[in-house]
């Protein structure tokens, strides 16, 4: 076991973990942070996206030990003072989800890509979101959100961590 | 305090009520859920495709720390019930005994043979890892075709491997003449186009993998599932484990995605269910995505030998469909009813005369199949819409214009087809005519001609798929014919509740659909009641007690009709008591708007003061009970026939194989459109599952019978960036056998893109004598065909024979991405 702390949500948090305990799994089965999800086993789903530092990574390719010290914010964490991130907004404005669970991680992943680059284009939208599979909306819509968003100028408007 | 009613809910792009948990990630997903006490199931599986069982020692596992228990299926009893196939397609079908965890013999990889219990699921694996089974390998049938000719058997002790002949002909059932004597007549005199098409195998691949759990701990048995179909597993537990119906509970809480993935009673579940029981301490069992793929049921899997006869000028005068359908190791649930179901939509929206259908429905030592989205009617128009493209060819006009030379005209409606289903609606002309526009077709034929003379080293290829499909699944009596083990209703209830708001449920079951903003507008509509007042509630049978579940693009087809005749029930036993509160007598009272009022007067009362003055029953009329709660079962009367054009532009790098979809265009007849920003969404998610067919997925077994695309690193699944956006649009033709006239568009741009983007790709080639390319469509494939067409020959060589190790690639995905 490895004692652990870190920031996720903007609570401080410390626990004993295994060293092989994955940052997805510390986030849903020790922080009850069951907002964040697993959909695969191999890295490619994207399901599992939260912001480390303010960078986006794949939970399920972190280990809970190297979150040390780092803040984490998950989907969970997005919204402020019970104000919706405007990319969580443009998704529900333009129909980006059906089921919704590739939705926490394409979220925190689209909020990562607008910081890195505000106005992008529709391909720069696709090639950043290509780590992230859904297969309910056949991506036409997820695309919109986060053109709309970009409209809105959400890197701006919207904290990441 | 109520919200206020708008005028029209139906027909406005509500944003989704779901949206908001969603988004913010307050989520009940299956695996989310942690009871008290609770235990964590691993499953040990088998990793080869067909074996018997020598020994299971569970010892070393059993020490392992946390672990309560390591059963095997000698472990358990009848109690362990078994998983049933609930449409058997003929009265002497072979049909094998499907264990969830069989004891003696494995009959595919993944099979379960032993279950691990412990107190976490990290431990439970780990575990896991330590059973140590022994198994005597046994030959395994795995090529289609060779388990047709029953040269290695599936199930031995069956002695075959053919479970089921299911034949329907036009001149037998008196819907149409005979096919041999119009293959004859255009043998001698006319068009006979021969082909024989690959349905590769599919995975569902839904997002949210398999979960379940099962809490024992009270007087009722809890089993909260990642499912499609609550009601038919809870009727199913009851059926095979002993347990009555009225002592079991199913939720099916959040569910991620299904497109009949989780259209099954699984072995996952019924082992937690027996394991609970056992242990009486609640269990859950949430499975890896290698687990999901390999033992989550397939899809599609059919090889198609087609015959099409046509008179000279492209008149279409008989089809001919033999199907070997692959059912994998065990009959599912729906199982070779899925090849069945496509049975009624090969002539699709032509004008056959004569019509002949066999499926040959097999087992074989691989993964079982069952419904994918579309479920036997993408298979049907993929089949019929590449011979209408061979067809033109072959008669040199344009693709459309053979099109409409034999499809249904609007005048023509109802119009009883060959298959003997009577199409109520369509305007196959306005689709065709609003795509054609909307894609620029005559410009794109005249850029891909320019192309062509400039011997462009990138060729552009044309697609068309003018499908029709059968939807709102189903009318109960057309069910019984069939065979089906149960009927096609759905069940609705209308509560009013004290306070003005309305809840309603269902018995259809969401999983990512947006039924309860949908049936939220129909109801809100209906009562004259604010859309926020209605609160949709849905799959749990201990809220929806009744109800057939979500599948087929049933759910606002025949649900929505339920609750529309539930809504107006409640009207009807709102109207003495309005009459009564009013003074007026009942033949006075209108309703409209949500407000009952005495005609010619100004005196009124709106639906939810007369629900609130019911709930205080202090002055009801004599003999009225103090309730408006109303429920309905509906019915179809008949399916709906949702249609559509659908228009693909391709540019082929005929240098490399390389394959970009330039342009998509569909223009799709679903009916009434309750929510249009929902119908584009179904359309949009539909459209990239089909053309993912086309071009990219493909579930691969090795020689061993090993699935080799057992990971999304191995399965296509498509990216954003392999996708592009699509143009897409509607025509109106209402559905008249019902009140709302929808039609049902879950599965539409599944069934229609798959034949566009390959008439595209095969479009390009023709000039280099291609006439097929086997799906997925990868680059290899197509760079082969183009250098074997540029050779002088047929391409049908290269693309048939799938399992030929000969031909490297023929077997893989490998390298599909575009
Ligand atoms: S769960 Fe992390 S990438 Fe799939
Ligand atoms: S919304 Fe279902 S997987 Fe993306």
């Amino acid at each position: 076991m490895t004692r652990i702390s870190l920031t996720v949500d903007g609570a401080t948090v410390a626990d004993d973990v295994e060293p092989r305990m994955l940052l997805v799994q510390y986030l849903r089965e020790r922080l009850g942070k069951t907002g964040t999800v697993i959909g695969c086993d191999t890295s490619n789903c994207g399901a599992c996206t939260v912001h480390l530092d303010g960078q986006s990574v794949k939970s399920c390719n972190v280990l809970a030990v190297q979150a040390d010290g780092a803040t984490v914010t998950t989907i969970e964490g997005l919204a402020q003072n019970g104000t919706l991130h405007p990319v969580q907004e443009a998704f529900r404005e333009c129909h980006g989800l059906q089921c919704g669970f590739c939705t926490p991680g394409m979220i925190m992943q689209s909020v990562d890509l607008l910081n890195n680059n505000p106005s992008p284009s529709e391909e720069e939208i696709r090639l950043g979101l290509e780590g992230n599979l859904c297969r309910c909306t056949g991506y036409h819509n997820i695309v919109r959100a986060v053109q709309h968003a970009a409209a809105q100028g959400s890197s701006t408007a919207g904290a990441t961590s | 305090m109520t919200a206020t009613a708008v005028d029209h809910e139906i027909g406005r792009d509500r944003r989704r009520k779901e949206d908001q948990r969603l988004i913010t990630g307050r989520t009940r997903w299956t695996d989310n859920i942690v009871l008290p006490g609770m235990l964590h199931l691993a499953m040990v599986r088998s990793p080869f495709a067909h074996a018997n069982i020598a020994s299971i020692d569970t010892s070393e596992a059993q020490q392992a720390p946390n672990v309560i228990a390591v059963l095997t299926g000698a472990d358990f009893g009848d109690e362990l019930g078994v998983c049933i196939n609930a449409w058997p397609i003929t009265p002497d079908q072979v049909t094998p005994v499907h264990s969830p965890m069989p004891s003696d013999r494995v009959s595919f990889a993944g099979e379960i043979v032993a279950v691990v219990v412990a107190r976490s699921a990290a431990e439970a694996r780990d575990a896991a890892e330590l059973v140590e089974v022994e198994y005597d390998e046994l030959p395994a049938a795995l090529d289609l075709k060779e388990a047709a000719a029953d040269s290695v058997l599936a199930h031995p002790d069956l002695g075959t491997n053919k479970s089921a002949l299911w034949v329907f002909d036009s001149g037998e059932a008196g819907t149409g003449g005979n096919v041999e004597d119009a293959i004859g007549k255009a043998r001698a005199d006319g068009i006979v186009i021969e082909r024989e098409y690959r349905q590769q195998r599919l995975i569902p691949a839904f997002m949210e993998p398999r979960s379940v759990v099962v809490d024992p701990t009270g007087e009722q048995l809890v089993m909260y599932s990642a499912t499609q179909i609550p009601h038919i597993l809870r009727f199913a537990l009851a059926a095979t484990t002993g347990v009555p119906e009225s002592k079991i509970r199913v939720i099916a809480p959040d569910v991620g995605g299904g497109f009949g993935g989780k259209l099954q009673v699984t072995p996952e579940e019924w082992i937690a269910w027996a394991v609970g029981r056992r242990v009486g301490k609640p269990v859950k069992y949430t499975e890896t995505r290698s687990e999901s793929l390999m033992s989550g049921h397939h899809g599609r899997d059919q090889w198609q030998k087609l015959t099409l006869a046509a008179e000279k000028d492209g008149t279409v005068t008989g089809l001919k469909v033999e199907l070997l359908a692959d059912l994998g190791a065990y009959v599912a649930i729906v199982g070779g009813g899925v090849p069945v179901l496509g049975a009624f939509m090969f002539n699709a929206i032509y004008k056959f005369p004569a019509y002949h259908f066999a499926c040959q429905t097999v087992l074989t030592n691989k993964t079982w199949t069952d419904a994918y989205r579309g479920a036997g009617r993408p298979e049907a128009t993929y089949a019929i819409e590449r011979l209408m493209d061979e067809l033109a060819a072959e008669v040199g006009v344009d693709p459309l214009e053979v099109r409409e030379k034999n499809w249904i005209k609007h005048e023509e409606f109802p119009f009883t087809t060959v298959a003997g289903l009577e199409y109520d609606s369509g305007n196959y002309e306005a689709a065709t005519a609003k795509a054609r526009q909307m894609f620029g077709y005559d410009e794109l034929r005249a850029e891909q001609m320019a192309r062509r003379a400039s011997g462009d080293p990138v060729q552009l290829g044309i697609g068309v798929s003018t499908f029709t499909e059968m939807c709102g699944l189903a009318p109960s009596r057309v069910l019984g014919q069939l065979d089906y083990g149960a009927g096609g209703w759905e069940y609705a209830s209308v509560r009013m509740l004290a306070t003005g708001k309305v809840e309603v449920t269902t018995g259809a079951s969401a999983h990512g659909q947006g039924h309860e903003t949908a049936f939220s507008q129909i109801v809100a509509d209906r009562l004259g009641v604010a859309f926020e007042d209605v609160e949709v509630l849905h799959g749990d049978t201990a809220v929806a007690h009744k109800g057939l579940d979500t599948y087929g693009s049933r759910s606002l087809a025949v649900g929505g009709e339920a609750l529309v005749r539930a809504a107006d029930k409640v009207v009807e036993k709102a109207k003495p008591i309005a009459a009564h509160l009013l003074e007026a007598s009942v033949e006075d009272i209108d309703f409209a708007g949500g407000r009952f009022s005495v005609r010619g007067t100004d005196q009124g009362m709106a639906i939810g003061e007369i629900a609130t003055a019911v709930f205080a029953a202090h002055n009801l009329p004599d003999g009225v009970e103090p309730s408006l709660d109303s429920d309905a079962t509906y019915d179809p009367v008949n399916f709906s026939f949702p249609h559509g054009t659908h228009l693909c532009a391709i540019e082929v790098d005929t240098e490399t194989g390389a394959l970009k979809m330039r342009k998509y265009v569909c223009v799709d007849d679903v009916g009434n459109i309750i929510n249009p920003l929902i119908v584009s969404g179904q359309v949009h998610g539909g459209l990239v599952q089909g053309i993912a067919q086309a071009l990219w997925e493909e579930a691969v077994y090795d020689d061993s019978g090993t699935l080799v695309s057992g990971s999304f690193v191995d399965y296509l699944l498509p990216t954003a960036a392999d996708t592009i956006s699509f143009d897409i649009d509607h025509t109106t033709s209402p559905a008249t056998t019902h009140s709302l006239g929808v039609k049902g568009v879950g599965e539409a741009g599944t069934i229609a893109s798959t034949p566009a983007v390959v008439n595209a790709v095969v479009d390009a080639l023709r000039q280099y004598g291609v006439h097929d390319i086997q799906m997925p469509c990868t680059p290899e494939r197509v760079w082969r065909a183009i250098q074997g067409g540029g050779a002088g020959g047929s391409t049908e060589g290269a693309a048939m024979p799938h399992f030929d190790p000969s031909e490297p690639g023929q077997d893989s995905t490998e390298g599909a991405g575009a």
